[in-house]
C-alpha cells in the first residue's frame, strides 16, 4: 500500500514554561492508503499535537521545530497559508471531538456543508444543494432534507457527528483525520459513529487518521496502531501485534489498565441494605407564561437497594437520570416524592438543619477533578472542612486530615497546597479523602474515573475498593462506562430514560442480560471481543487482587 | 510573586501604580510640609505660580495657598475615594450575592430595588441626596457610596449565577455547610477579582462626583477639596485660569492612576490575558 502523508522526525516545540520543552520529539510515522491509523495515548502524550501540525493548526506560540510532513510531495511544514488553506479540508477533512462546539451554533447544517463546496468548487446552488443532499444520506441521517434545514442544536449528538462526518467528507479527501470523534458520544452512538467511520473509509478507501485514548475503540477500528508517550513514538505496528502481543512496556500497562469486561467472581455480600430508595420521583419544569410548558421526568418512581458493604453500580447514557437520582440521593436536588432510608431515617423528610446532621453519613465523590475542589483553599482545609462544620475542633480536623492524605496515597505534608498543584488523579484522592473526613456510611461517587487517564483510572478504583473493604463503606457508584462497573460493583441497575430497567448481581447482569436494552448497551462496549493478552491479564490481577 | 510581576510586566499598569504612589506621598507628607490650615489665609490674592517663592503653585482669589491645598486636598480625594468606594463594594457584594445564590423571589424583589437606583442618573440622585441630607464630608462620602453600588451588585450577582452550580460549591453543600458559609467563605473569594478590579473604577468615579459636587458649591465648604478649589476658581477663570487648572490636573492624574491600576489588575488576574 503506498503512503499518502508521511511525518518525518518531527520535533514540536512548546512555549518555555510549559512543563516540558517538547509537545513532540523526533515522530516519525506513514499514513497509507486504504486504512485507519489509531494513534493512542494519555492526555499530553502529543497525539493531538501531531495532527494539529499536519494541518497547520497548532496552538499560539507552539511551533514546529524540525522534520518534514510530507504530503502529495510537498512539506505541508513550509507552505504558505493560501496553499494549506486549499489543502485543508478539500484534500485533508478533519473531524473533531465535540460536535457542538465545532459547528456554527447560527446556520443551519446544510448551509455548513454546503460551504465546503463554495470555498473549494465551483458549483452551481442546485449541485451543491444535491450533493448535500447525497452526503447527509451516506452519513445515514435520517431525512436528510429535514437535517440539512436543521440547526445543530436541533440534532442529537450522535447525527451532529455524523454531519460533521459528512463535511469533512465532502469533497472526498484522501486523508481524514479524526481527533477523538466519539468521546463526547454515548456508547451506543459511539458504536454507530464507529462503524460509520469504517464503512466510508473502506468505500472510498481513504486514509484515516484516528486519534483515540481508548483501547477499546482501537480494538474496534484500527488497522495500524501508534502509541505515542510524552511525545514520543513508543511503539507502532499491526492492530494484531499491538494489541495480542504488545512489546513496550508502556503499551503493555497501558493495555493492562483496560478494565476487562467480564466482572471477577461475586463477592459475598451482606443481606442488610445499607441504604434503600423507594419510590423516588424527580421531574423537571421549564418554560414559563408565554413559552410551552417542557416536562422532563428525570426520575420516575425508582426503587433501588444498596447492600451493605456492597457497591451498587447504576449504569445508563447521559440523560438516563443516574446523576440526577445520585442528587436527589444526596440531597442536592429535592425529590419530587419517595423516600430515602438510610437506617430507619428518611432523609428525604428532612429539612435544614436536622438535614446537615444526617446527611453527614452519605457523602459524594465529584466527577470533574478541577471543578470539584476549591480553587482558593488549601487542599487541607477542604478536608477538614466538613469536620469543622460539624463541630470538630480545627486542630483536631487538620490532624485527621493529614491521616486521610495518608489513607487515601498522598503525601501528608501537601496539606498545605493548593488545588492547582495536584494532577487530576491526586486531585480526585483529595475529593476522596474530604468525602471521607465526615465518616459516612454511604459514598455516593457520581463518574468519578471518567475524566481520568485509563491508568490512573485503574489505581483511583483500586482505592476505592480498598477503601471499601477497610472502612466498611457501602458504595453507589454511578457510571456510563460498562468496562468500570464490571470491574468494582457487586450488583448492577442499568437506567433508561428515568427507570431502572434490569437490577442484579454484576455476574448475571454481564453474562446473561435480560432486558434488550442492557444488551444494547453490552453489545456497543467498544472492543468486547478483544480479550486483553494473558501477561496483561496478569498484570491486571494485581491491580485487583490489591481491590 | 508571580502576580507582581504579572502586574508589573504591563507598563501603563506600572505608570499607574507609580502615580498612585505619588498622590499618597502629597497626602502623607501634607501636615509636615503645610502644617498650618489650608484654608487660613496666607497671603495676597491671585498670585501666579513661580511668582512669589513662599507660594510656589500661586495663590487663589481669597488669598490662600494653592499648593497647600493640594496637598490637603488629597487627604480629601483619597479618603473620598476609598470610604464611598467600599460602601458602595460592601453593598453591591451583599445585594448581588443574596440575589445570585438564593435566584427567585430574593433575586427578584433586590434586582428591582437595583434598578429603581440604575434608572435614575445617579448625579442627579447625589443632589437630591446631599440636599436632603446637608453637605456635610461624611454625609457627601456616605451618598456617593449610596448611588454607586448597583453595577457591583450586578457584577458580583452574575458571577455568583455562574459559580453557585459548581461542583465545589455543591461539594461544601454534601458536606453540611449552611448557606452562609457557602456565600461568603466558597463562592465570594472566586467571585472577587472582578468586583476588585470594577472597585477602581467606582474610585475614579466617585472622585470625579466630589469634585463635581463642590464645582456647584454644593460639597462641604470647610474642607480643602480639590474640587472646591476649582469651584472657587470658576469666578477668575478667563484671567487667573491656573487656580481651577491646578486642581483640574490633580484630579486628571488621581483618576487616571486609578483606572490605569485598575486596568493593570485586571490584565493579572485574567490568566488568558497573560501571554498576549
Amino acid at each position: 500500500m503506498s503512503t499518502v502523508l508521511s511525518i518525518q522526525d518531527l520535533s514540536v516545540a512548546l512555549p518555555p514554561g510549559a512543563d516540558r520543552s517538547h509537545a513532540l520529539r523526533h515522530l516519525n510515522l506513514d499514513l497509507r492508503a486504504n486504512e485507519i491509523l489509531c494513534v493512542v495515548g494519555e492526555s499530553g502524550s502529543g497525539k493531538s499535537m501531531s495532527a494539529g501540525a499536519i494541518l497547520g493548526l497548532l496552538p499560539e506560540r507552539v511551533r514546529a521545530e524540525s522534520g518534514r510532513i510530507e504530503f502529495d510531495g510537498r512539506n505541508l511544514l513550509e507552505l504558505a497559508p493560501a496553499e494549506l488553506r486549499a489543502i485543508r479540508g478539500a484534500r485533508i477533512g478533519m473531524i473533531f471531538q465535540e460536535p457542538m462546539t465545532a459547528l456554527n451554533p447560527l446556520r443551519t447544517i446544510g448551509d455548513q456543508i454546503g460551504e465546503m463546496f463554495r470555498a473549494h468548487t465551483r458549483l452551481s446552488r442546485r449541485e451543491i444543494e444535491q450533493r448535500v443532499l447525497a452526503l447527509l444520506a451516506d452519513v445515514h441521517i435520517p431525512d436528510p432534507p429535514a437535517a440539512a434545514r436543521a440547526y445543530p442544536h436541533q440534532l442529537s449528538g450522535g447525527q451532529r457527528q455524523r454531519a460533521m462526518i459528512a463535511m469533512a467528507l465532502a469533497l472526498e479527501p484522501g486523508v481524514l483525520i479524526a481527533d477523538e470523534p466519539t468521546t463526547a458520544l454515548d456508547v451506543t452512538t459511539q458504536a454507530q459513529i464507529l462503524k460509520l467511520i469504517r464503512e466510508l473509509q473502506e468505500r472510498r478507501g481513504t486514509a484515516v487518521l484516528f486519534i483515540t485514548h481508548d483501547f477499546g475503540v482501537v480494538a474496534e477500528i484500527a488497522d495500524r496502531v501508534a502509541v505515542m508517550q510524552h511525545g514520543v513514538l513508543v511503539e507502532h505496528g499491526a492492530a494484531a501485534q499491538i494489541l495480542h502481543a504488545p512489546r513496550h512496556p508502556y503499551t503493555r500497562a497501558l493495555i493492562a489498565a483496560v478494565p476487562p469486561l467480564t466482572p471477577p467472581p461475586e463477592r459475598a455480600v451482606s443481606a442488610a441494605a445499607a441504604l434503600r430508595v423507594e419510590g423516588v420521583s424527580k421531574t423537571y419544569r421549564s418554560g414559563g407564561l408565554f413559552t410551552g410548558r417542557r416536562v422532563v421526568h428525570a426520575v420516575r418512581e425508582t426503587t433501588l437497594e444498596l447492600p451493605q458493604g456492597g457497591t451498587l453500580g447504576i449504569v445508563g447514557e447521559s440523560g438516563s437520570g443516574k446523576s440526577t437520582l445520585a442528587r436527589c440521593i444526596v440531597r442536592l436536588l429535592e425529590p419530587d416524592g419517595g423516600a430515602i432510608r438510610l437506617g430507619d431515617i428518611d432523609l428525604a423528610g428532612l429539612r435544614g438543619r436536622a438535614l446537615r446532621e444526617h446527611s453527614r453519613h452519605i457523602q459524594m465523590v465529584f466527577q470533574d477533578p478541577y471543578g470539584s475542589l476549591n480553587p482558593r483553599k488549601r487542599v487541607g482545609d477542604l478536608v477538614a472542612q466538613g469536620p469543622i462544620v460539624h463541630g470538630v475542633p480545627r486542630r483536631e480536623a487538620l490532624r485527621r486530615a493529614r491521616e486521610l492524605f495518608e489513607l487515601v496515597g498522598l503525601d501528608p505534608e501537601a496539606t498545605g497546597r493548593f488545588p492547582h498543584e495536584f494532577s487530576g488523579g491526586q486531585r480526585q484522592r483529595i475529593g476522596l479523602a474530604r468525602a471521607l473526613a465526615l465518616q459516612p456510611r454511604v459514598l455516593v461517587a457520581d463518574e468519578p474515573v471518567s475524566a481520568l487517564d485509563v491508568s490512573v483510572q485503574a489505581q483511583v478504583l483500586a482505592l476505592l475498593a480498598d477503601l471499601r473493604t477497610r472502612l466498611g463503606l457501602s458504595l453507589l457508584f454511578i457510571t456510563h462506562d460498562l468496562r468500570v462497573a464490571a470491574q468494582i460493583c457487586d450488583r448492577i441497575a442499568v437506567m433508561k430514560n428515568g427507570q431502572v430497567v434490569e437490577h442484579g448481581p454484576a455476574a448475571q447482569v454481564f453474562a446473561d442480560p435480560q432486558h434488550p436494552y442492557t444488551r444494547d448497551l453490552l453489545a456497543a462496549v467498544p472492543g468486547r471481543h478483544w480479550n486483553p493478552p494473558g501477561e496483561a491479564l496478569a498484570e491486571r490481577s494485581v491491580v485487583r487482587d490489591a481491590a | 510573586m508571580q502576580f507582581i510581576r504579572d502586574y508589573l510586566r504591563n507598563p501603563a499598569a506600572a505608570i499607574g501604580l507609580l502615580l498612585l504612589a505619588a498622590v499618597l506621598a502629597l497626602a502623607a507628607t501634607a501636615g509636615l510640609l503645610f502644617p498650618d490650615d489650608p484654608l487660613g489665609l496666607a497671603g495676597r490674592p491671585l498670585q501666579w505660580p513661580f511668582a512669589n517663592a513662599a507660594f510656589w503653585l500661586g495663590t487663589d482669589h481669597s488669598g490662600r495657598d494653592i499648593a497647600a491645598q493640594i496637598f490637603h486636598g488629597a487627604r480629601v480625594s483619597l479618603v473620598i475615594g476609598f470610604v464611598a468606594t467600599l460602601i458602595a463594594i460592601l453593598i453591591g457584594i451583599v445585594v448581588g450575592a443574596l440575589s445570585g445564590y438564593y435566584g427567585g423571589v430574593v433575586d427578584d424583589v433586590l434586582m428591582r430595588i437595583t434598578e429603581a437606583f440604575q434608572i435614575l442618573p445617579n448625579f442627579l440622585l447625589l443632589l437630591v441626596l446631599v440636599a436632603v441630607f446637608g453637605s456635610e464630608l461624611n454625609t457627601i462620602i456616605v451618598a456617593i457610596g449610596v448611588v454607586s453600588w448597583p453595577p457591583a451588585a450586578r457584577l458580583t450577582r452574575a458571577e455568583f449565577l455562574s459559580l453557585r452550580n459548581r461542583e465545589f460549591v455543591q461539594a461544601g453543600r454534601t458536606l453540611g455547610l449552611g448557606d452562609l458559609r457557602l456565600i461568603f467563605g466558597e463562592i465570594l473569594p472566586n467571585a472577587l477579582p472582578p468586583v476588585v478590579v470594577y472597585a477602581s473604577v467606582i474610585m475614579a468615579v466617585a472622585i470625579l462626583l466630589e469634585s463635581a459636587l463642590a464645582f456647584l458649591n454644593l460639597s462641604d465648604p470647610n474642607v480643602p477639596s480639590w474640587g472646591n478649589l476649582i469651584g472657587g476658581g470658576r469666578s477668575v477663570l478667563r484671567d487667573q485660569w491656573y487656580v481651577s487648572a491646578i486642581p483640574g490636573v490633580a484630579i486628571l492624574l488621581t483618576v487616571l492612576a486609578v483606572s490605569l491600576v485598575g486596568q493593570g489588575l485586571n490584565d493579572a488576574l485574567n490568566p488568558r490575558l497573560r501571554n498576549r
